[in-house]
């Protein structure tokens, strides 16, 4: 069928003038005929099936850039959670693996790879025990590398044991990455619900439910978004709310064709498309933009919660339609350091912690990027976590948490975290400490399914 | 041989040559013209073609030529394959 002159007009003027990218293609690699009790021989096959799989993804992601004139500005990886191979691993033999995945990354030139990480939200195997004893050390010494730890689910609960030993991580990696500002936990989330084929990082592994090897896209495209409303500034919400799904409907397609042209020439299948709306510094590249667009004068006043639920179900909406196999964590996220408009809204004092916290009900994921002063207790983090979590498993939605504290850095203060990860202003956290409850340990229970108002 | 469609946009100043020098460049390259329309929109110089790609062997010399008029002549040019539109504009 013929195009019009003017819809090539808009595909290229996406590109060129709104920062219209897929954002990641990521390779879902399975890990578990690894397994070695001899741990030098387990590298090496890890390393051996990294490169095999991945060794030409680069270059095959970089080629359909160029032939379809849109950047893929990512190419990652993600693994079985390695917790499952660690079984019978010293934690040496852990920081060993990490520093194997790390080099394997750099060797391919991916940009991450993703799946250092462990499923402990009813309970704690040797495997994943010897992984969190090793999470801190392993996240420092290492560049791509990317850990996630699921602490709770809707179905079993929070498993408040796991939830005092991140906060505990986070602190002791915070401490061990002082002179890079904390960066250690840029890489480390901690979930409530994850889900087994997110592209996106730091969250991203290789479920136990996938194939052996697989390649899932995230797209991007807030720029391309927050243009599409500029030129509706009277449309009601409901309208609002249709051009926010056609925009989406088009930059979904855009990244399931080459999400699907990489998987063919790989000769891998397609797995998900993730419909995230993910921002970047860039200019105009803003999830809280379009929330001003939509009529907030700065994110975090009233009204914003209202404004994020409205764009977050019409990027689901838009992005059902146009793709067969939606999944990872389809949405907006909302990092705060990766997204000009965040910063602002919290340099401007309108937008605070408590009110992130709320607009995580809505969201597609959690407290994401957030910088907080370095004298944040373990305790205390480990309560913001478990805050997090109860939203998450009381909504049965995915919430994550990637918190990272700044040593020596106090409430105002901004800090680089340099490439993707942006710039962040510090916050202050609660001065009344929440010691007693996570001391207490043990399990939440997992909470009724019926009776739920 | 099946077609490999291809769209080439390109965008700038009128002046004279413009479409010599991007068919020569596209002929070098053993490619073929399947349809093209041009108008000048507000001074500014507006082609689209459409291409078939399967004819030619070395896409990166391809590129490296179109790069070469696009600086020369101060102009825009975009090669993307056909498909990416009829993704994003069709159903």
């Amino acid at each position: 069928m013929n195009i019009a002159f003017t819809e090539i007009q808009e595909t290229i003027r996406m590109v060129q003038m709104e920062s219209l990218d897929v954002r990641t293609v990521t390779m879902g690699i399975s890990l578990r005929d690894c397994i070695d009790a001899d741990a030098e021989k387990m590298n090496e096959k890890v390393y051996q099936k990294i490169v095999g799989y991945a060794g030409e993804l680069r270059e095959t992601a970089e080629q359909v850039e160029k032939e379809y004139g849109i950047p893929i500005i990512n190419k990652r990886i993600a693994i079985t959670p390695a917790a499952e191979l660690l079984g019978q691993a010293s934690t040496d033999d852990a920081v060993m693996l990490a520093k194997t995945l790390d080099q394997a990354a750099t060797d391919i030139g991916v940009d991450f790879i993703g799946g250092f990480s462990a499923l402990v939200h009813k309970g704690t195997t040797r495997g994943d025990n010897v992984l969190l004893k090793s999470l801190a050390e392993a996240l420092s010494e290492t560049e791509r590398v990317c850990a996630s730890v699921s602490v709770a689910t809707t179905a079993t609960g929070i498993n408040m044991d796991a939830v005092r030993e991140m906060g505990e991580i986070i602190h002791d990696a915070a401490v061990r990455t002082q002179d890079q500002n904390g960066i250690a936990n840029a890489k480390l989330v901690v979930f409530c619900n994850p889900v087994e084929d997110n592209p996106f990082m730091a969250g991203a592994f290789h479920g136990s439910g996938e194939g052996e090897a697989v390649i899932n896209v995230g797209v991007s495209g807030p720029g391309v978004v927050l243009n599409a409303l500029k030129k509706h500034p009277d449309a009601d919400l409901g309208e609002v709310s249709e051009v926010i799904k056609r925009t989406v409907f088009k930059i979904t397609r855009a990244g399931e064709l080459m999400g699907r042209v990489v998987a063919d020439r790989l000769e891998l299948p397609f797995g998900i498309m993730d419909l995230s709306l993910a921002p970047t510094n860039a200019m105009n590249d803003s999830v809280a933009e379009i929330l001003e667009e939509i009529g907030l004068e700065r994110v975090g006043t009233h009204g914003t919660i209202a404004a994020l639920a409205l764009m977050n179900d019409a990027v689901k909406k838009g992005g059902a339609m146009a793709s067969s196999y939606v999944g990872g964590l389809s949405g907006a996220f909302i990092p705060v350091s990766e997204d000009n408009g965040m910063i602002k809204g919290l340099e401007d004092g309108a937008l605070s912690l408590n009110k992130l916290e709320a607009m995580t009900c809505v969201c597609s994921v959690g407290l994401d990027m957030i910088a907080v002063s370095g004298d944040a207790t373990p305790a205390s983090l480990s309560g913001l976590i478990a805050d997090e979590m109860a939203i998450g498993m009381i909504n049965k939605k995915t919430t994550a948490v990637r918190i990272i504290p700044v040593p020596g850095k106090n409430e105002g203060d901004l800090v680089e975290f340099g490439g993707l990860l942006g710039r962040a202003p510090v916050i202050g956290i609660s001065p009344f400490n929440s010691d007693k409850m996570i001391a207490r340990g043990g399990r939440i229970p997992a909470p009724l399914q019926s009776l739920i108002n | 041989m099946e077609q490999q469609r291809a769209v080439i946009t390109v965008v700038g100043k009128d002046q004279v040559g413009i479409i010599a020098k991007v068919t020569t460049a596209l002929a070098d390259n053993q490619l073929n013209v399947l349809d093209i329309s041009q108008t000048i929109l507000q001074d500014f110089f507006t082609m689209m073609m459409i291409v078939d790609l399967s004819r030619a062997a070395d896409l990166e010399k391809l590129q490296a030529d179109l790069e070469k008029i696009e600086q020369d002549m101060q102009l825009q040019i975009d090669m993307q394959r056909e498909d990416i539109f009829q993704s994003m504009h069709r159903i």
